[in-house]
């Protein structure tokens, strides 16, 4: 008896409203930032292992597990310099410009059946269009610099994202054609019988190409390309401002392997035979596994040139996809 | 003349450098947790400068040597009556011998030009300083470090020995 008023009285106030609300806010923030560290943390180490090193080894006693706790402490503690000749309050609105997007994404991503904040109709179409926002943060932190390294880093963003963004929306476009729904959801729930890599490998490896370009990661790194111009837009960045820049990246990272892992890799859906472990395991492996490729990728791959990066994008990456969506469509049709 | 074959699908060396990559990250690490653990040095690692004193007879040229004159030699002159009898013989003794590690590029040549076996290469390596001043390590602490030279290698076979 007690029981049922107990589960009756949390049902009632998991419906209120703002209740709910708060609470989700809540869960997504603290996903925000706890996942992006332990992506952060690994990037470290496997990175470090992939050159014979250990990594940090150090902070936190065990493996160096609380290197990015010390880091952000560190970040705290530092030195918050705005540039004489910097347009201060532009300089200073642009970390959160290009750090919001990436949350606001998180809201509807699904990590289990049900376990997600929103499922929003336009679910896919919602998060290319937040993580085509995020450029603007980067372009504002590279004007508001007053910095030509700034400057460029920022145009070659730009440029980037432009070019990228394109084969992006395209593959996602087939994934929408196939499964015949734009809500994360419903897409996840369309690959119960199998994944979308195995009707459409090349439009996944598109769409990761694209998102390691997006993150402006290595190999596509041209943006911050350190030995060229500092580090891009970020080069007068320093303290709590810049760590926002640097948590925009690897929540870049975890939103993007997440959408990637609902597109292609069925979210939360099992292995056959192995379902007996819960969905929101399965969408945290695949969400780190396709992170583990982003960081394999950095550990691999040297820097493309700008114009390499540009022609790639134009002339294999736009037509891989438009063909890839053209087959999908026949395919579409003539099964139907 | 047979031309070497080069036959490379596409994105075959993409695949290899990824290959290489995921090997390594299998592969234990090759890191020495220093403060931790000890290297694993070879005996005769040239890790400073040591000075074994008594050999020493203040000949100065191992500090007109030096190339960045970080040797800094004190001395004075001794007269002692001979037990025999004769001229009073003098004779110089050492009051200071100190290196500057700060300065020091450990290029060995006082250890070279030294004509009576009084400098040696030692495999210590742990006297870093806070204070660069203290970079500064007189005779006691130069000394202390020939206890862990070796003794010179065997002569090579037929080599001639000098008489000693």
């Amino acid at each position: 008896m007690i029981e049922v008023l107990a589960q009756s009285a949390i049902d009632d106030l998991t419906s209120n409203f703002w209740v709910s609300l708060g609470l989700k806010t809540v869960i997504v923030l603290g996903f925000f930032l706890s996942v992006p560290l332990v992506v952060g943390y690994m990037e470290h180490k496997v990175l470090a292992h992939m050159q014979a090193r250990l990594g940090p080894m150090e902070a936190g006693a065990f493996h160096g597990w609380a290197q990015l706790i010390a880091d952000g402490v560190k970040f705290i503690q530092k030195e918050d310099v705005v540039p004489t000749a910097a347009d201060s309050t532009v300089f200073s609105l642009a970390p959160a410009v290009a750090m919001i997007p990436y949350i606001v994404t998180l809201v509807v991503l699904p990590l289990g059946p049900t376990a997600w904040a929103l499922d929003l109709d336009v679910g896919i179409f919602f998060v290319l269009a937040m993580s085509s926002v995020g450029v603007i943060g980067v372009l504002m932190a590279g004007w508001a610099s007053a910095n030509k390294f700034s400057l460029i880093g920022a145009l070659r963003a730009a440029a980037q994202l432009i070019a990228y963004e394109l084969p992006l929306v395209l593959a996602a476009a087939a994934i929408v054609m196939q499964s015949a729904t734009m809500s994360l959801v419903g897409i996840a729930e369309a690959q119960s019988n199998y994944w979308f890599v195995l009707s459409q490998p090349i439009g996944f490896v598109i769409f990761m190409m694209a998102t390691v370009a997006e993150l402006t990661r290595p190999p596509f790194d041209m943006p911050v390309a350190d030995s060229e111009i500092i580090f891009g837009a970020y080069t007068e960045y320093t303290g709590l401002k810049f760590a926002f820049f640097l948590l925009a990246e690897y929540g870049g990272i975890v939103v993007m392997s997440g959408i990637a892992s609902v597109l292609y890799l069925g979210a939360y859906q099992a292995l056959p035979g192995l379902s007996f472990l819960p969905p929101p395991l399965w969408s945290m492996g695949k969400i780190f596994a396709l992170a583990f490729i982003i960081v394999w990728l950095r550990a691999t791959y040297p820097r493309l040139r700008e114009d390499q990066l540009q022609r790639f994008a134009w002339i294999a990456l736009t037509p891989l996809a438009l063909a890839q969506i053209l087959v999908v469509a026949v395919v579409k049709v003539a099964v139907r | 003349m047979v031309q070497p074959q080069i036959d490379r699908g596409i994105g075959q060396g993409l695949v290899k450098g990824l290959s290489v990559t995921l090997r390594t990250m299998l592969r234990p690490a090759v890191t020495v947790q220093y403060p931790h653990v000890k290297p694993d040095l070879p005996a005769r690692t040239r890790g400073v400068i040591a000075l074994k004193e008594e050999n020493c007879t203040v000949c100065y040229k191992c500090s007109r040597e030096c190339p960045d004159w970080c040797i800094y030699i004190d001395a004075h002159k001794e007269a002692h009556e001979p037990a025999g009898g004769g001229r009073a013989r003098s004779a110089k003794i050492l009051d200071r011998f100190a290196i500057d590690f700060a300065l020091c590029m450990y290029c060995g040549i006082c250890v070279e030009v030294c004509p009576f076996d009084a400098l040696f290469w030692s495999p210590e390596f742990e006297y870093a300083e806070y204070d660069i001043a203290k970079m500064t390590h007189e005779m006691d602490r130069l000394d202390e470090w020939t206890y862990t030279v070796l003794p010179p290698p065997p002569l090579e076979v037929g080599a001639e020995e000098t008489p000693s």
